[in-house]
């Protein structure tokens, strides 16, 4: 029996993914480099000052290399038995932590335990994902073999994000929503993602450009009519394949384009709005009639696309102007640089677009960055950690941290992808979809893209709880992992 | 399995499309770090630092050229409390002169974010501001022993009289919304806050200029940048040359002390203001340096107000002045001739009555001005609002017309902030206050004698005595003559003419000079000066009559038109016409004659605040 686990131990650590664990300890030593930069301080000059934050990111990662050979040390197989019970644990939690947390800055979301605060949101995730692996691995289960399993799976997604959201740390419920990218690989119509993918053109693009006026209408609104008569073509050819209906509509379009062009052009006034919607009206109509001798379904999909999309252009100003609260507004509007706003909700956006700007191609080198260390950047060394490498280490470095993360992601997809079970897959994929959601949010704020979601970059920013909870998720999946080739029974 | 086999593809979407957003946050990467130069000057703002150079802010002269306002140097103790090491905090005391608990006491002020919301450890911050000139000199000595130390010049105001503060203003440490509002301003800056300080702003202030010093990584200073050939020098601000006689307005002051109200003095030929007297008055001094938050709320606490300059935002009821107005618009309207007569039998009684005192009926409208008849004027009134086949609506609108183009209802437009309108009424006023009920002349019969509803400032009942002196133009009264290298606004050089006959105003004015020689306003004869002049005792609903004056003299080349107008003083003879005929003898002659010596030692004496209700704490 010792003897067995030995070999057991023996041949996990040979067919664990090294790549991997390279990847992890080149990102967390930058990660610990990074924050040691951020909370520089003049006077103090110690790397491994334990009362400093880089020396307590000393102390964290160590930590979580510990966790991690711990993890690899364990059977792979009591991951799967203890799935759901890890969930279950998980989850009170969370419940604990709403009534147990003090209020930190208006969110309950810190255990705090002596001089060790712990936020259980950040070890929520591997447990999720080991609970939606085992819904996966089920027998016989199939995504889209019965409505009931949708709501399974979402059951488990939506269980923490509403606990969380009761903690008031929406960034961290956010996150779970990403774990829809792994139902999608699972089998969920692509239509879905397509569709939030439109909406969130649509709505950045409507909103953005409302001036100048074109045909009467606004510029961001005339692109988005242009758009989806573009769509609604491309889906008659690539989605119907119905060549002569997609031509004739083609041609409606394109001809119709150019009257109203010349119309306009010779001074008579046309309304863009009526325009848009008859020639859309027209194609529609068209394609209902011409349609019903065959592929009714894709059809009534690609209409009904257009459809949706173009009362969801109409919804969009109304739910931007009239239903969302101002500073809502503002931040959206922040985050699409149609308005400064740097003393208010621009301000953290704006100071670290200085400083990541101010680092050039080649940066100012290692704690030479000026913005950051002279405390212009807030959060600089949890959230707005990648300001630090921006300024210091340039174009160069931060180019460098972002192929790196695409690097480990790709691999990660890699990994998910060679398990022999939905077990390893489903919960690798979960992996792959939460680190892309942080990356994403994380450095779309910084860069000032996305809005501003205060969630860490993995990795780098300072913190014990987000650096063990990744941690955790990544080395379960490497023990899964290297368990593939045992798999034989 | 060719289902799974499909599933399987589906990776190259998810594969795809962080590649695609990594490609996307690579691309603002590039044109955030190596594409925008805005980035890139900041990348260079960070390696200088751009000092600013403070102008020498102008300085403020009277009409005869001596100097009423200056600069002095001030000194601020600055520190970087990062560069600050351990220091013999006993000799820092002993330098400054202070005890050490003094010291702490300002350290904790300076640390403490409520107080000091911009502290940081990395920038200058002030430990204590405005060191004397001899803890400058101590200090200066000393330096090399307080690292982290240094000492920053600034400029504070200084003023050689007591007097004149409503004019002059002060200045004053910008606030948030004067920063959001005028780009030039960085927080800690300085700007001028009421008076010239304030309306010539821009004038005074100068420009900045800037130097250009390299700084290391810790925010260290290590000299100038290219020795400076980049630094930009700053521009001096251009000095003010007042219209203001500063001996008469302290003169005037001191005539007004322990009173309640204003003394407009104005040169008719050009519109200058020779003396703006608001009474009670402060030392503008007071608004300077350490003290002035202190100085400050006290002013404002004050109940007597005298942040609250009477002869520009006081709108008082003109009483009798009003009465030349009325003349004027009766003879250009042909209501009256200059032989017109009216009854008075100790007043005015057609249904309703308005009271006079006793002099010879019938009367014209010389004498009337001269005894200040106020039978005459109403009659004048009703005549022209109740003309037959005309609408006491309409011909109250002409009314109220005459008195706008003569600088009433409207703010004249002095370059002082603050000015208040006064108030005329029009006929949409009355038509609405009587609910549409019809009015005739006999329900606002007191707006003919200057009472009920019409208000007007000092300085406005001032500018029409200036009209009156010019024989009918007036230009917009202003308190600055010249200004160093540039000129003033060219509305101060524009001429205002009332659609009235010079004529009447010569007839006018022959009534106010019969009002020195026998009427209201005999105290007001100089010796071997021809003063024209009229009194104006005014009903308000506060207490004792206030009493008012207004005149000019020389009677044929009028150098100096004044109004007096002096809260619940009683009479206008007892008060205005002494003070308003003193001012003019002064500004004339120079000085008082013997005779008058009297006169004056009554005035300086008095006091008339007793009488207005407001207490002193």
């Amino acid at each position: 029996m010792e003897s067995r686990s030995t070999d057991a131990n023996v041949s996990v650590f040979r067919s664990l993914d090294w790549v991997t664990i390279f990847l992890y300890l080149l990102l967390v030593s930058a990660g610990a480099v990074s924050i040691y930069a951020a909370s520089y301080d003049f006077d103090n000059a110690s790397m491994f000052d334990f009362s400093e934050f880089s020396g307590k990111q000393f102390l964290w990662i160590g930590l979580s290399l510990i966790i991690g050979c711990i993890i690899l040390l364990l059977d792979y197989r009591i991951y799967e038995a203890y799935a759901y019970p890890i969930y279950a644990i998980v989850i009170l939690i969370l419940i604990a932590t709403i009534f147990l947390a003090p209020d930190i800055k208006g969110s309950r979301s810190w255990l705090v335990f002596g001089p060790v605060s712990l936020q259980p949101a950040e070890f929520g995730k591997f447990a999720t994902a080991l609970a939606l692996a085992k819904l996966f691995d089920s027998y016989n289960f199939s995504l889209n073999a019965k409505i009931s399993n949708y709501f399974r799976a979402l059951i488990i997604i939506f269980l923490p994000i509403c606990l969380i959201l009761l903690q008031r740390e929406t960034g961290s419920a956010l996150v779970y929503i990403s774990l829809i990218f792994v139902l999608y690989r699972e089998g969920m119509s692509g239509l879905v993602l397509f569709s939030v993918l439109c909406a969130i053109v649509y709505f950045v693009v409507a909103v953005k450009f409302v001036e100048p006026l074109i045909l009467g209408v606004p510029a961001g609104e005339f692109s988005v009519f242009i758009i989806i008569m573009f769509i609604y073509s491309a889906m008659l050819v690539f989605y119907c394949r119905d060549f002569i209906i997609s031509r004739n509509v083609i041609i409606g379009f394109v001809g119709s384009g150019v009257i109203v062009t010349v119309l306009h052009f010779c001074g008579v006034d046309v309304n863009g709005t009526v325009y848009f919607l008859s020639i859309l009206g027209l194609a529609i109509a068209y394609t209902l009639l011409a349609m019903f001798h065959h592929k009714i379904q894709k059809f009534l999909i690609t209409v009904s696309f257009a459809l949706i999309s173009v009362s969801f252009l109409f919804s969009v100003n109304y739910v931007f102007g009239n239903v969302l609260e101002p500073h809502q507004q503002l931040r959206i509007k922040v985050a699409l640089g149609i308005e400064e706003d740097l003393r208010g909700a621009g301000y953290n956006v704006n100071q670290s677009k200085i400083a990541i700007g101010s680092g050039g191609v080649a940066g100012k080198g290692f704690l030479n960055g000026t913005q950051t260390k002279l405390k212009y950047v807030p959060e600089q060394h949890t959230d707005f950690i990648f300001c630090t490498i921006g300024e210091e280490e340039g174009f160069i470095g931060s180019t460098a941290v972002l192929v790196l993360f695409l690097a480990l992601i790709l691999r990660l997809i890699h990994l998910a992808e060679r398990q022999r079970t939905p077990f390893g897959r489903v919960y690798g994929y979960c992996v792959v979809a939460c680190l892309i959601f942080h990356l994403c949010i994380n450095v779309g704020m910084v860069i000032g893209l996305c809005p501003v979601i205060g969630i860490p970059l993995p990795f780098f920013s300072y913190g014990g709880s987000a650096l063990w909870g990744f941690t955790i998720f990544l080395f379960i999946l490497l023990r899964i992992d290297a368990s593939r080739k045992e798999r034989r029974d | 399995m060719s289902k799974d086999y499909k599933l399987a593809k589906r990776r190259y979407v998810i594969a795809g499309f962080i590649c695609v957003i990594v490609a996307i946050y690579i691309f603002r990467l590039f044109s955030l770090q190596v594409g925008d130069t805005k980035y890139k000057e900041n990348a260079e703002s960070n390696a200088f630092l751009r000092r600013v150079i403070y102008p020498a802010r102008g300085l403020v002269f009277d009409r005869e050229g001596r100097l009423v306002v200056f600069n002095q140097p001030a000194y601020d103790v600055m520190l970087i409390p990062k560069d600050v090491g351990n220091f013999d905090t006993l000799a820092l005391c002993k330098v400054l002169s202070i005890t050490k608990e003094q010291l702490l006491e300002k350290w904790a002020e300076m640390k403490n974010p409520r107080k000091n919301p911009g502290y940081s450890a990395y920038t200058p911050q002030k430990l204590i501001s405005h060191l004397s000139a001899e803890d400058y000199g101590r200090l200066q000595e000393k330096l090399y022993l307080f690292p982290g130390f240094f000492i920053q010049t600034r400029t504070v105001r200084q003023y050689n009289y007591v007097a004149g503060a409503n004019i002059l203003g002060n200045i004053r440490e910008v606030s948030a919304t004067d920063v959001e509002r005028d780009r030039y301003y960085r927080s800690g800056d300085y700007t001028g806050d009421l008076g010239v300080e304030k309306s010539y702003e821009t004038h005074l202030r100068g420009v900045k200029g800037v130097e250009i010093l390299m700084k290391d990584a810790y925010g260290r200073i290590k000299g100038k940048y290219e020795n400076g050939v980049h630094d930009v020098a700053p521009i001096s601000g251009r000095n003010l040359t007042l219209s203001i006689d500063m001996e008469l307005q302290e003169y005037g002051e001191r005539l007004m002390a322990n009173k309640i109200g204003a003394i407009v003095a104005i040169e008719p030929a050009t519109g200058e203001i020779l003396a703006l007297v608001t009474a009670p008055n402060y030392d503008p001094a007071l608004l300077v340096g350490k003290e002035r938050g202190k100085n400050y709320a006290a002013l404002v606490n004050d109940p007597q107000k005298p942040l609250y300059d009477r002869a520009l935002q006081g709108a008082y009821p003109p009483g009798s002045t009003f009465k030349p107005t009325q003349g004027l618009i009766f003879l250009q309207q042909g209501v009256i001739t200059t032989s017109t007569q009216y009854p008075c039998y100790h007043g005015y009684i057609n249904k309703i009555r308005v009271g006079c005192h006793g002099h010879g009926s019938p009367i014209a409208l010389k004498p009337a001005l001269a005894t200040s008849c106020n039978a005459y004027f109403c009659w004048g009134f009703k005549n022209m609002i109740d003309k037959r086949g005309t609408k006491a609506f309409d011909q109250f609108e002409i009314w109220k017309n005459y008195l706008v183009q003569m600088g009433y209802g409207y703010k004249l437009g002095v370059d002082l902030p603050f000015e208040s309108r006064g108030f005329i009424p029009n006929s949409e006023f009355y038509s609405k206050s009587f609910r549409g009920a019809n009015w005739s002349a006999n329900s606002i019969i007191s707006v003919a004698i200057g009472q009920g509803e019409v208000l007007a400032t000092p300085l406005q009942i001032a500018n029409l005595c200036a009209t009156i002196a010019n024989r009918g133009h007036y230009f917009t009264p202003h308190v600055v003559k010249s200004i160093a290298d540039t000129v003033i606004d060219a509305k101060y050089k524009e001429k205002h003419t009332p659609d009235i006959k010079r004529e009447y105003y010569e007839n006018i004015a022959e009534g106010m000079r019969m009002a020195v020689l026998g009427g209201t306003c005999r105290t007001a004869a100089l010796p071997g000066i021809e003063v024209c002049g009229k009194t104006g005792t005014a009903q308000n609903p506060h207490g004792k009559d206030h009493s008012a004056f207004m005149g000019f003299a020389p009677y044929h080349d009028p150098k100096i038109a004044i109004a007096v107008y002096v809260e619940n003083a009683g009479f206008g003879a007892t008060f205005g016409v002494p003070i308003g005929s003193l001012m003019m003898e002064k500004y004339l002659t120079g000085d008082i004659s013997p005779a008058r010596k009297g006169i004056e030692e009554r005035m300086l004496n008095s006091n008339t605040i007793i009488y207005s209700g407001v207490k002193k704490h």
